[in-house]
């Protein structure tokens, strides 16, 4: 299996279309961190028009390093998984395009060997995407902006609210919500993976993928009673964003953050659970559905 | 000798279709066996069946005395195969194309086997160029030594002369025999080139519609027994419709020409009987390739007519 793994891996990066991933993360934050630098007080002039009376705060030192990264990864990780796909959908898809998966069918590995390495390459091509972004977003921003405590501005409900995260209580967050991140990209590269698989070439998959996660997203945005208790629940969609939790500071019952804590960690396991539930279901269904396919192109 | 590759009642069906219907066929240790049926006869989807692309609908696939579904990693490790167009990664070099899949063949690759791969196929001096810069010859070449590497016991070849030049195509030839010959290996060979399978099978099996026509010795089946004779007169639809009203009917090709599958040393009586008819004769033509044996199979009634010219 290593042995394949390292194949895959070194196919991977020796086309072209990998990069393209990478430069599109870095020409997006690059793009972000020049804009704050160049305007970004008014943005947070923006954002704290309903509480500049009542919250102190000083707005030059509230555009730092980490508050950027946050920024940034709210607006990416849900244009990332497009660039996830666009190597994940290519797994299978893309050997049939080219005819070469004829000639990998009638090596002497099995079918399920082959699903589970084009998974693992794909999962590792996603953890390399999200440490690219977390040395671009993170350690540039920081690099950039410095360090100083964080401010998150939230919705909850029909309120808005204002969170602070002491600066050296967050470093630990963003490694989690980086990991967090990994396993929600990891579903859509185990959906891009089982797609792949009934098409021949990899432009359907990618855009089934994309048009897949546009629908469940919009559905898990709906705010109907209905749809929440019955329909969101089971998408994968409803938890893609749920790395936002470890930002969600606990607080004491009088108000008062609790430094290393998180207002719902059941919530945050639970989501993680799901979305591993999901990947599982996605990859045994692509070796059920591979393993049972006829070769013809 | 043993049995490198044993059919036994293979179908496939697709949809409401039979692809192959009901196929059994040998092939002995060091034969280079043709594998020959026009378009459409099912030779692919049989080749896919023998590499487990395809799952067969009933039957049995057994190669070097193993059930192929039950050995299949086992099986396949002895085994290369150059499948229809020798599609490889465009965006690696030859010698990458190369080690990959020889990786993939459980093999332990040196840099020296596979130079030695390339030079024998003659493309040691492209070895670092992209495949993408190759012609389709040069691919075929890349594929063959792809098919080779891990010094398999049984080589399967779907047309592999596909975009080769004649010189091309009688290396391809030579290669086929030095490995049968020299190597010892087992060569299943598909092929529209009915002249270069004629060259260089020893056994062979013709399909058609999915289904077996004939098997055997190359040399037995182009036996002079089996010579067609075509005769030229100055009206052949009458001296046709005269045969076929005699004893030579059974001989008489169902075609728009004058054509007759018989035994060579009975075209003198042939002669003397359309002369005793009053059939002005202008020519009488003897051959006995696998061309005509293979059209004069597949043009019977009941099977594909070929257009005649």
């Amino acid at each position: 299996m290593w042995n394949l793994l390292q194949i895959e891996l070194f196919k991977i990066s020796k086309r072209p279309r990998t990069y393209i991933a990478f430069v599109a993360v870095a020409a997006i934050v690059f793009i972000f961190q020049f804009a704050f630098k160049a305007d970004g007080q008014s943005y947070m002039d923006l954002m704290l028009q309903n509480v500049k009376d009542s919250f102190e705060l000083e707005k030059t030192k509230a555009i730092n390093g980490y508050f950027m990264c946050y920024i940034i990864l709210n607006t990416l990780l849900i244009q990332v998984p497009i660039l996830v796909a666009l190597i994940a959908a290519d797994s299978i898809s893309g050997e049939a395009n080219m005819g070469t998966l004829r000639l990998l069918i009638s090596k002497p590995i099995s079918r399920t060997q082959l699903i589970l390495v084009k998974f693992a390459a794909a999962t590792i091509f996603t953890i390399f995407l999200l440490l690219w972004m977390a040395v671009t977003a993170l350690f540039f921003s920081l690099l950039i902006f410095g360090a100083d405590d964080m401010l998150i501005f939230r919705t909850k409900g029909e309120e808005s609210q204002i969170l602070q995260i002491t600066k050296d209580d967050i470093m630990w967050r963003y490694l989690a919500a980086f990991a967090y991140a990994t396993v929600a990209l990891t579903v859509i590269a185990a959906l891009s993976l089982l797609l792949s698989i009934f098409a021949e070439n990899s432009i359907g998959p990618i855009i089934a993928t994309v048009c897949i996660v546009i629908v469940c997203t919009i559905i898990s945005n709906i705010n109907v009673p209905i749809i929440d208790r019955n329909v969101k629940p089971f998408l994968f969609t409803s938890y893609l964003v749920g790395w936002k939790g470890f930002f969600y500071i606990g607080v004491s019952p009088q108000g008062v953050p609790i430094k290393g804590s998180v207002e719902n960690w059941p919530a945050i396991r639970n989501s993680l659970l799901i979305l591993i539930a999901h990947i599982f279901i996605l990859v045994g269904a692509s070796i059920v559905v591979f393993n049972r396919k006829d070769i013809v192109s | 000798m043993s049995l490198i590759i044993e059919v036994n009642h293979l179908s496939k069906k697709f949809k409401n279709n039979y692809a192959v219907n009901d196929l059994s066929f040998t092939v002995n240790e060091g034969d280079i066996y043709g594998f020959l049926g026009q378009n459409g006869a099912g030779k692919s989807t049989t080749i896919r069946m023998l590499l487990t692309l395809i799952k067969p609908t009933e039957g049995d696939i057994n190669l070097f005395g193993k059930k192929l579904s039950s050995h299949r990693s086992e099986i396949l490790r002895q085994v290369g195969a150059v499948i229809e167009k020798p599609d490889l990664y465009k965006y690696l070099s030859a010698y990458d194309n190369l080690s990959i899949f020889a990786k993939m063949s459980g093999i332990k690759v040196t840099k020296q086997l596979l130079m030695q791969q390339l030079q024998m196929v003659g493309l040691h001096d492209r070895a670092k160029d992209n495949v993408r810069t190759f012609s389709q010859g040069m691919k075929q070449r890349l594929g063959i030594a792809v098919a080779l590497v891990h010094n398999p016991a049984l080589i399967i070849l779907d047309e592999p002369t596909n975009g080769l030049d004649p010189q091309g195509i009688a290396d391809m030839r030579n290669l086929i025999l030095q490995l049968s010959r020299e190597m010892g290996k087992t060569v299943l060979i598909s092929s529209h080139l009915l002249s270069e399978i004629e060259l260089i099978a020893t056994r062979m099996i013709i399909i058609n519609k999915g289904k077996k026509m004939v098997e055997g010795n190359v040399a037995e089946l182009l036996d002079p027994a089996h010579t067609l004779i075509e005769v030229e007169t100055l009206d052949n639809i009458a001296a046709k419709r005269l045969l076929l009203q005699s004893a030579w009917a059974p001989y008489v090709q169902n075609n728009n020409q004058l054509q007759l599958m018989m035994d060579k040393k009975n075209v003198p009586q042939l002669i003397k009987y359309l002369a005793d008819m009053d059939i002005q004769m202008l020519s009488v033509n003897a051959s006995h390739s696998l061309e005509n044996y293979f059209l004069s199979l597949t043009t019977q009634p009941g099977h594909v007519e070929f257009a005649s010219n």
